[in-house]
């Protein structure tokens, strides 16, 4: 509730807290210096993504203050890794904190246990109606992020070591992006665990994403999906640092909505209710984060648009990627149409919001898996 | 109310939300066929997929190119006509709702809110409850009510305007898209304007009526140029053959660019291409075109969004693989071109497929255990570049053909060095490969010098005789001789059916207890008489006389081993490349979308209003105020958690206001 107060308050900017400007100023340094130091190897949109990205992360800290700490973290941690390198990939084998906890693999590991970890702990937590173990699952959520964070950011510095034409963002198969998913998934639940102060959904929430850590480690245990590889010419485009994050913000806010379905409708049948939020707080988380899935879904699916507009020859050209895209598009269009016209509530739509789960799985697994097309940069 | 009428009713219909979940569904569903099926395949393979009858089924439905058919864009019809009576419906109320606060609602009505609170005391003056108003971000209009004063406030109007932007924004998307699609086209053909065209047919012999002028609103063609090639037109596919579309402008390919990274996957692909001016023929300008950095020129945008060989020019030299001749015949060619050679009075047709300039393979299994830990780095200490390659048919009279792959460099396996060529019956099967041993001068002649004498029933008297000399110096002649004919018997069984005519002999002729010990006796007298035979020829050849050591050894054991596989080779030639001119050929996409941009403002529009929509709350809200006592009213178009939260903590504020008073 804090958000939606901050932000109808107009003395919005007098609230902030010294450290709200010192994090704020941290980061423009730090992209200033970036700039100066890098600035000469970085093209019109480059620049820009440096500083709109010091921009959005200065409006994110302020409205959401834990990210303050995470990213703080995530930069102080990364930088010191990316140090600890010397230049030399080699040393993820052999120097201490790399290879077991620094290098993209090991912080991807780390990640993952503590996923898994912080699942149990919140099933714990929930059979206990435990308030402390709650909290401890938060913090390994929270740490799973941070770990995550940390070995993309660390990934993308190995990228360049092995040689400055193949480093790229992480965020370019279907094993980056998976990571990503567990991020991305992880802080939406945890900023809706801090605006309702209930940390119950985490039972529901994070097994979904232990799920994701499983495909993750079975893609790089059967499939070598690991390593990192060069970005075929289709995917150099700056387009990808705007039109990636901006799908699996969508694709994390709809499978949120889902496991919050999920626990509406056990609730709802008398199941855990009173260890869960009302059914009324569930409803609206619901439709909050299928309301902002649906809004980033959409900016994605423009971007990709006119990413394939330069890249394909056309911004539709009906390829099994985007012609799923509208099929999640068209699902979720319509369930907000029942819900805000119609005004409907209830099982319907909580049941609606389980099945869009599995239309929006198929749009990002399915197509890779089942149908062939432009968009294989995944393949299973 | 009016009443009833046909076009009112259809009114009805067309706006109802019912109408528009059914269009959203009708589509989805659509949009799922055209997914699961493969769509724009050759007709021949829907044919052999699913028979004649369901071929013919799917195609009267239109469900090969689900997206250009006359339902699927009637769907996109009634969606915009479905959501331009929604707006038309919806958008006066809206606008009145926008300008209106309210302020004539009476206190009865107020007081029938679902919320609202009283409270009573020391009332605030007017102006602090303005002044609170305010500061939350409300407007106010005020007018006396019952003795009273009625503040009718509200705040997050544009969020009704998101419902214009978003609905808007379908129709502007839709139009856009209609106008890019082939609908122009579709009502030509439907009309016998235009006629695809299906026959294989030179550019400059397809008829007018399959021609497209350059003042085509909108198209998506491609054309393939090689190096040094130009074109005025592009190929627009469509159902099972193409139209050709011309160009306002001349394009020409100079060079096609490919470059790799060290692990063979491509990095870059760019074409430097020249447009000419269609009359003239002077240049207009000249750029390279990248995957992501299309040029744009005259509204039509020109992808890089294929490539392929464009006519390599080949040297060969055609070995004759089942003949006794141990010279090859020079033969040329380039790819995509097709030529027909005599060899042992057959005719055989050779199409000329594919080159590959280079190769990168991996050699040898990946060993590296996967790690978990550690660094991401794939180990491509495995890799190498296997050189030139180039792919052929061999078509037979009977009109079967087998598909080759055959390598320029010589390849190293255990240490010797082969010449090494791939078979295969059927496309997309992996080759099996044949491997032909090099000399010590790093040469196939003497392989093929060999395989020639072995192939030769002339020589056997004479290798046979120099063998068993060889081996029984002091023996009698007659014994000598028996050798001699047991030799050339199992030289003339060896050419004629390699390892297994032998096998079979020995089955059929050799007591079970004794055919290991044969079988030995058989291999070593084969592996001799070769190494006569090799003697022989490279005396003949005026080479240098080969030596015996175990490199010889391998080269014999190669040898025989390579002349045993021919007869699974299928063709009775071997090319081998000698020289090549490579050539390139870039698919370049050509298109102009007039309703792009009006797409683009339409996504824009969409954006703008599901945000406003969905995070801007439109509020209500009345104060009552009468002496000693205030009415709270609040209403919103959304009964959301959140307004419930903002009605309770203005209650929570106006009753401290009360307080502090």
């Amino acid at each position: 509730m804090t958000t939606a107060h901050a932000l109808s308050r107009q003395n919005f900017l007098s609230s902030l807290s010294i450290f709200d400007w010192l994090y704020a100023a941290l980061l423009w340094t730090g992209a200033l210096y970036a700039f100066t130091k890098y600035g000469h190897y970085m093209d019109v949109y480059e620049k820009g993504f440096l500083f709109g990205a010091a921009a959005v992360f200065s409006a994110l800290g302020w409205l959401w203050k834990p990210i303050r700490v995470l990213l703080l973290t995530v930069a102080g941690v990364s930088l010191f890794g990316i140090v600890d390198y010397q230049g030399d990939l080699a040393r993820a084998n052999h120097a201490f904190f790399l290879k077991y906890l620094l290098a993209s693999q090991s912080a991807i590991m780390w990640m993952s246990t503590l996923f898994i970890l912080a699942t149990l702990t919140y099933w714990l937590a929930l059979a206990m109606r435990s308030q402390f173990a709650e909290k401890v699952g938060s913090a390994l959520t929270w740490s799973a992020v941070a770990m995550g964070l940390i070995g993309l950011m660390v990934r993308w510095y190995e990228s360049y070591l092995i040689s400055p034409d193949v480093g790229h963002i992480p965020i370019s198969n279907l094993y980056e992006v998976f990571i990503l998913f567990s991020i991305i998934t992880s802080l939406l639940y945890l900023y809706y665990e801090t605006r309702y102060n209930n940390r119950s959904l985490g039972a529901f929430v994070l097994p979904l994403i232990s799920a994701a850590v499983g495909f993750l480690l079975w893609y790089a245990i059967d499939r070598h999906a690991q390593d990192i590889q060069p970005l075929v010419p289709a995917l150099q485009s700056y387009w990808m640092k705007l039109h990636v994050p901006a799908n699996f913000i969508g694709y994390g806010s709809f499978s949120l909505s889902a496991m919050v379905a999920v626990a509406w409708l056990l609730a709802d049948r008398g199941i855990l209710a009173s260890r869960l939020p009302t059914l009324d707080v569930l409803d609206d988380l619901m439709y909050k984060s299928i309301a902002v899935g649906f809004g980033f879904f959409t900016i994605a699916t423009i971007l990709g648009a006119m990413w394939a507009a330069e890249a394909w020859g056309g911004y539709w050209s009906w390829d099994p990627k985007e012609t799923w895209a509208l099929i999640v598009w068209l699902n979720y269009a319509a369930w907000l149409h029942i819900r805000l016209v119609k005004g409907l509530r209830g099982a319907f739509l909580a049941w609606w919001a389980v099945i869009g789960l599995f239309v929006t799985v198929f749009a990002f697994l399915g197509v890779n898996m089942f149908l062939s097309g432009l968009h294989s940069y995944g393949t299973l | 109310m009016t009443p009833s009428t046909p076009t009112k009713s259809l009114y009805e219909l067309f706006s109802s939300m019912r109408f528009a979940i059914s269009l959203f569904t009708l589509l989805a569903i659509a949009s799922v066929i055209g997914t699961v099926l493969k769509q724009n395949q050759p007709y021949t393979d829907y044919i052999i997929k699913f028979g004649q009858f369901w071929f013919t089924t799917f195609r009267w439905m239109g469900l090969f190119d689900v997206y250009h058919t006359v339902w699927f864009v009637s769907i996109l019809f009634f969606l915009i006509l479905s959501t331009g009576t929604c707006i038309y419906r919806n958008l006066p109320g809206i606008l009145r709702d926008m300008r209106s606060f309210r302020a004539e609602a009476s206190e009865q009505s107020l007081r029938h809110f679902h919320h609202q609170a009283e409270f009573f005391g020391t009332i605030p003056s007017t102006h602090a409850l303005e002044q609170y108003l305010t500061q939350n971000g409300y407007a106010f209009r005020e007018r006396p009510l019952n003795g009273g004063t009625l503040l009718a406030a509200k705040r997050g109007n544009l969020n009704r305007l998101g419902y214009l932007f978003t609905h808007s924004a379908i129709i502007f998307i839709c139009i856009g898209g209609l106008i890019d699609g082939n609908l122009p086209l579709k009502v030509e053909q439907a009309m016998g304007l235009k006629h695809i065209e299906t026959r294989d047919i030179p550019e400059s012999e397809v008829p007018a009526i399959s021609r497209l002028s350059s003042s085509n609103l909108s198209f998506r063609g491609n054309v393939t140029l090689p190096e040094n090639d130009s074109a005025d037109v592009v190929f627009l596919n469509v159902a099972d053959g193409y139209l050709v579309q011309e160009l306002p402008f001349r394009i020409a390919l100079k060079k096609f660019h490919i470059e790799h990274y060290s692990t063979g996957q491509p990095k870059t692909f760019a074409s430097d291409v020249v447009l000419l001016d269609k009359k003239t023929g002077q240049p207009i300008l000249s750029r390279t075109i990248k995957v992501n950095h299309p040029l744009i020129y005259d509204g039509i945008a020109i992808y890089q969004s294929s490539f392929g060989d464009g006519g390599t020019h080949l040297a060969l030299s055609v070995w004759n693989l089942n003949g006794p001749q141990a010279t090859a015949m020079p033969l040329t060619g380039n790819i995509h071109d097709n030529t027909s050679i005599q060899v042992n009075q057959q005719t055989l047709r050779l199409e000329f497929k594919d080159f590959h300039p280079f190769n990168i393979e991996s050699i040898g299994a990946d060993t590296t255990p996967t790690n978990l830990g550690g660094n991401a780095v794939a180990d491509h200490k495995n890799l190498r570049n296997a050189g030139p390659s180039f792919e052929y048919k061999i078509r037979f009279a009977d009109g079967q053909a087998l598909e080759y792959d055959n390598y320029m460099l010589p390849v190293l396996i255990d240490n010797r060095w082969f010449m090494v060529t791939g078979m295969r019956d059927m496309p997309n099967k992996p080759y099996h490969y044949l491997r032909l041993p090099l000399d010590p001068q790093s040469s196939l002649d003497g392989f093929m010098r060999l395989r020639a004498a072995l192939m030769n029933p002339d020589m056997y008297p004479q290798i046979a005789q120099n063998f068993a000399r060889s081996v029984l110096p002091d023996s009698q002649p007659d014994e000598q001789k028996k050798l001699e004919t047991s030799t050339i018997k199992e030289l003339a069984m060896f050419a004629h059916g390699g390892y297994p005519a032998i096998s079979d002999f020995i089955e059929h002729n050799i007591p079970a207890n004794q055919r290991d010990q044969a079988a030995q006796a058989y291999l070593k007298i084969l592996e001799l008489s070769a190494w006569q035979a090799y003697t022989m020829v490279e005396a003949q050849a005026h080479q240098p006389a080969p030596v015996q050591n175990d490199t010889t050894g391998w080269f014999l054991r190669d040898s025989l081993n390579a002349i045993n596989d021919i007869q699974f080779y299928g063709a009775p030639i071997y090319l081998q490349l000698d020289h090549f001119n490579q050539v390139q050929s870039s698919g370049l996409q050509l298109t102009r979308s007039p309703g792009k941009n009006l797409v683009y403002f339409g996504s824009m529009l969409l954006v703008l209003g599901v945000f406003t929509m969905f995070f801007i709350q439109e509020r209500r809200l009345w104060l009552l105020v009468k002496p000693g006592e205030l009415l709270l009213t609040m209403s919103s178009n959304r009964q959301t958690f959140d307004f419930e939260n903002e009605f309770s903590r203005h209650r929570q504020a106006i009753a401290k206001l009360i307080q502090e008073n």
